[in-house]
């Protein structure tokens, strides 16, 4: 109790002072109140994680019923994952933010929906009761929305955020859908009711209320087809709140279909094949779309959703292994998922911060404008590559550790499966092969383009290192993706207690020695890592003493003989995934507008393209555009005739008069609905 | 322990095997096997000359390249005798170690600024990005055949029935054998031997660096031709003692040399742009070999 109030002070305290400060408190404030809410929130949450749960019930109101606060070992996880990147995130946003210091009203907002959106999803991951736990949604779902559109004199800015503020809000309804369904039935709004409800009922209701919540969750987390406002959202926010929203807030969405499977008791065989569907289809399309952008924000959007994609597949293989009664295979899927969780988290913010140190000092996120930061910018160019190699799931680093558990998960749920089962993993497996391999050409082209060769056009001022207080919160993420590259085990058995509470295994048996699943392999992963990068530096060190005394010479790129190489002759990234365009092409929806060169002496040439994303056009584009076309058909009505206007109320006010007249048909009409 | 001494034993003289035998088929006397070697060796002792676009990490993507593969050789077992490194789901870190060092080949690729090397950088990340679900459907097949999840416990258990197995064997030979022409760019996904910079896929990656970083570069490539090879070998050695075994792998590494030298000297490379579509089509051989396993375990009924 004592703690609530104090994190509630802490908040209330902190927003009401922020619009009375001048400008440098008002961060000063947001990152103390971060802080301090982070301390809170997370010694319960360690707390959790070593065995003690944590339950307070408020008395509520007549409307809401007893408020349920739980905290459970999936709950504290996950505010752990937000802490951190909050805490990152706002001292990065407090050096990004001093370029837009004159914009005084506008840095008060978002200082406000800053410490709103932390406190609202520790509420989501705290609260058990489906009133509050929706009120703590919108609440998130508005702040982030005020944090997008932070420069809201762009248009494409507010467009994305309108995008954003409606999709969150679609999300809202299928839960809330959801939720009436259970309130109907068991008149409770705690989130024990859904788990009798669904423990009594039977396995179809469970499936059909499952998929409600998955639906309303997977808009949130960014699952393909539900994924189309995150690649407008995330390029137009500022960089730390990029981060911060592909590192945590689409998280969010992947808590809620955790905390889902925790309750709803159903046919998980099922329910782990649709998600695992779902989830190698979004991973594949994620990253196939996002080798084909340009903005640099906007490919690692995409990006997310093929993680979300990898995370997915960890559930649905989770998911399997409940119904399989195979505890091995539920232990990695559950383990692999939540892991990567985490390790996603750092490495998107990471880089996010990376690309926004990148915007800071050259003013433009076009790759194609790009290139040879990485003599410039030498600090950030090193994380950004080190985030790229994590994000790729390249050892020594935690994007290995997490994919490594989930493809030890597929091979160890092969022997023993029947026909069905086996052809889901052997696609999971070509899916999560195929996207290691694609997240890679990603990756060399983002880093490689940006980084590397030289300028694509001229800057108007010498790029410079960002500043050191910029730097600091992304040496802290990077210490993290490497320690758990190095010590797996060790995060391997914090994680245990979560995943426990779906192997329904008791926790102890785990830290027993040799009893946790593929807890040799996981131990070797981080010896071999640590062996990797001893190696290289071995071999480095040798190289640079051998060649010590040999004659170096520096002298231009080869080109066929040719010495006076221009910055056009480079190959831009276009060039570089022209061969993977053309195959992909059928899939994708690529814009293109081409002048070829013809005559004798050619002239003008260009080629132009624009990728766009077919499954929005499918699914959002062209139902709308139908919706259009139908409510066109009545505009003969609004004809700006006062005459027309006065006979439609004359006829409305007609109807209303004749309802009584018309009672008992509709009075069978209910009953009739009713009994459906 | 005993399998990477005897994979960089057969790195010496893999390629020059080869070499010999393109020379062979095309009427001429070739040089010796060795010749290779010596060549490295040469390019060892030789300065540098670096390009004014590049980097540090030109300079340090050859070291982690080398270290890479040598790190992947160390998960190879030899029959029933472990690698250094050995673990359940080895062959996810060995396949990913490998991708470690092609990163950073792209990268320093792209780092000098050319168009020829972005061009070769972006062939073989695509080409090597496609060959990886193949391969990991062919190790989940075998995963599935034996109950086993590491290269040793694999290899050591694999028992062939009567009839179906050597067509299983025989395809995963293909396979193994393909990925090795791709990861090491040979005929028919590339022609190692062309001159022009436009139809080459390594090679032109590579055309910046110079003395001991092109020696390591090059050396890697043997050290790949071999520890391909001793998969290879491992498929269809069983547990015999070790004075078979080690004649046994050295027969098939020398076989396989022989062989990839015929089919250079034998078959014209592929159309560049029709390469990814191949490449992608090898998975659909991983596939039948899953379904060979199907069979063997009986599932197909």
């Amino acid at each position: 109790m004592v703690t609530i109030a104090a994190f509630l002070i802490i908040i209330l305290l902190s927003v009401a002072l922020i619009p009375f400060v001048n400008v440098q408190w008002k961060g000063m404030i947001t990152v103390t109140a971060v802080i301090m809410v982070a301390v809170l929130s997370s010694i319960i949450a360690f707390g959790v994680l070593s065995g003690t749960n944590y339950e307070y019930l408020f008395r509520g109101s007549l409307a809401t019923g007893r408020i349920a606060v739980r905290i459970d070992a999936l709950s504290g996880l996950f505010i752990l994952i937000i802490n951190f990147t909050f805490i990152t995130g706002a001292f990065y946003g407090l050096q990004y933010m001093k370029a837009y210091r004159t914009q005084k009203s506008n840095l008060t907002l978002h200082c406000i929906s800053f410490i709103l959106v932390q406190a609202s999803l520790i509420g989501i991951c705290a609260l058990q009761n489906s009133i509050a736990f929706l009120t703590a949604w919108e609440i998130m779902a508005l702040s982030s929305f005020i944090l997008i559109i932070f420069e809201h004199n762009k248009r494409e800015t507010l467009n994305a955020g309108i995008n954003f503020l409606v999709q969150s809000h679609i999300c809202i309804l299928l839960q809330t859908l959801a939720f009436i369904w259970v309130a109907l039935k068991m008149n409770s709004y705690d989130f024990n009711a859904i788990a009798i409800f669904s423990a009594s009922g039977s396995l179809l209701t469970g499936v059909a209320l499952f998929l409600c919540f998955f639906a309303g969750f997977a808009i949130k987390a960014g699952f393909v087809p539900f994924h189309t406002w995150l690649p407008y959202a995330h390029p137009v926010a500022p960089a730390h709140i990029s981060g911060i929203m592909s590192g945590v807030i689409i998280k969010i969405g992947i808590y809620g279909i955790l905390r889902m499977v925790l309750l709803i008791r159903n046919d998980y065989l099922l329910v782990g094949y649709v998600i695992l569907f779902i989830s190698i289809v979004s991973g594949i399309y994620g990253v196939m779309l996002a080798i084909v952008q340009h903005n640099l924000k906007k490919l690692l959007a995409y990006h997310s959703i093929e993680n979300i994609g990898i995370i997915g597949i960890g559930i649905g293989l989770g998911c399997i292994g409940i119904g399989k009664g195979n505890s091995v295979l539920t232990f990695l899927g559950f383990a692999g998922a939540l892991l990567h969780t985490l390790n996603h988290s750092l490495f998107k913010s990471l880089l996010f911060y990376g690309a926004g140190n990148v915007n800071q000092s050259i003013h433009t996120m076009d790759i194609e404008k790009l290139g040879g930061l990485g003599k410039l910018m030498p600090q950030t160019s090193f994380l950004f590559l080190l985030a790229s190699l994590a994000i790729c799931g390249l050892p020594p680093f935690n994007g290995f550790v997490s994919e490594f558990l989930i493809y030890n998960g597929m091979f160890t749920g092969l022997p023993g499966s029947d026909k069905v089962l086996l052809t889901w993993i052997v696609s999971g497996l070509f899916g999560l092969a195929l996207i290691g391999g694609l997240a890679m050409l990603c990756f060399t082209k983002a880093f490689g383009c940006v980084f590397l060769g030289t300028a694509r056009h001229q800057f108007s001022h010498t790029p410079r290192e960002a500043a050191f207080g910029k730097l600091v919160p992304m040496y802290a993420i990077a210490a993290l993706i490497t320690a758990i590259g190095l010590f797996p085990k060790i995060f391997i058995n914090a994680l245990s207690r979560p995943v426990a509470l779906f192997t329904h295994i008791n926790v102890d048996a785990y830290f027993a020695p040799g009893k946790l699943p593929a807890g040799n392999a996981i131990s070797m992963i981080g010896i071999c890592a640590a062996g990797f990068m001893l190696l290289v530096g071995l071999i480095y060190f040798i190289r640079n003493k051998v060649v010590v005394n040999r004659p170096v010479e520096f002298n231009t790129t080869w080109g066929c003989g040719y010495v006076a190489p221009t910055v056009k002759m480079q190959y831009t990234a276009s060039s570089f995934i022209r061969a993977y365009r053309k195959l992909a092409e059928p899939v994708l929806s690529i814009h293109r507008k081409k002048k070829e060169i013809k005559d004798v002496f050619p002239k003008g040439g260009e080629l132009e393209t624009h990728p766009y994303d077919k499954m929005e056009e499918m699914f959002i584009d062209y139902p709308l555009h139908l919706l259009k076309a139908f409510f066109n058909r009545f505009t003969f009505l609004q004809n700006g005739n006062l005459q027309f206007y006065i006979l439609y109320g004359v006829v409305f006010i007609t109807l209303a008069l004749s309802v009584p007249f018309a009672f008992e048909y509709i009075k069978t009409l209910i009953n009739f609905l009713n009994k459906l | 322990m005993i399998s990477f001494i005897l994979i960089v034993l057969a790195s010496l003289f893999f390629t020059g095997i080869i070499n010999r035998t393109k020379s062979i088929t095309s009427g001429r006397k070739g040089p010796g096997i060795f010749q290779p070697m010596k060549d490295i060796v040469r390019l060892l002792k030789k300065g540098s000359v670096y390009s004014k676009t590049t980097s540090i990490i030109f300079q340090i993507a050859p070291s982690i390249y080398f270290a890479s593969i040598i790190m992947a050789i160390m998960v190879i077992p030899l029959g029933e005798y472990k690698g250094i490194i050995s673990f359940e789901g080895d062959f996810v870190f060995f396949a990913y170690i490998l991708g470690v060092g092609k990163f950073f080949m792209i990268i320093s690729a792209l780092d000098t600024g050319s168009s020829f090397e972005g061009m070769g950088a972006s062939r073989e990340a695509l080409f090597s990005m496609f060959a990886e679900p193949a391969f990991f459907i062919l190790m989940g097949s075998f995963a599935l055949l034996t109950g086993h999840t590491s290269f040793q416990e694999i290899f050591a258990s694999m028992h062939f029935g009567p009839y179906i197995s050597y067509i299983l064997g025989v395809l995963a030979t293909f396979v193994l054998a393909m990925i090795t022409m791709i990861e090491n760019s040979r005929i028919p996904i590339d022609d190692p031997k062309t001159h022009l910079e436009l139809t080459m896929v390594h090679e032109v990656m590579i055309l910046d660096n110079s003395g001991f970083d092109l020696g390591m570069i090059l050396y890697a490539t043997n050290l790949k031709f071999a520890m391909y090879g001793a998969l290879i070998a491992n498929l269809f050695m069983g547990s015999f003692p070790l004075y078979l075994t080690i004649p046994f792998f050295f027969g098939i590494q020398i076989l396989f040399a022989i062989a990839v030298g015929l089919l250079e000297s034998f078959t014209a490379r592929f159309r560049m742009n029709h390469n990814a579509q191949y490449i992608l089509a090898l998975s659909s051989v991983s596939l039948l070999i899953f379904l060979g396993v199907l069979v063997i375990l009986g599932q197909l009924n």
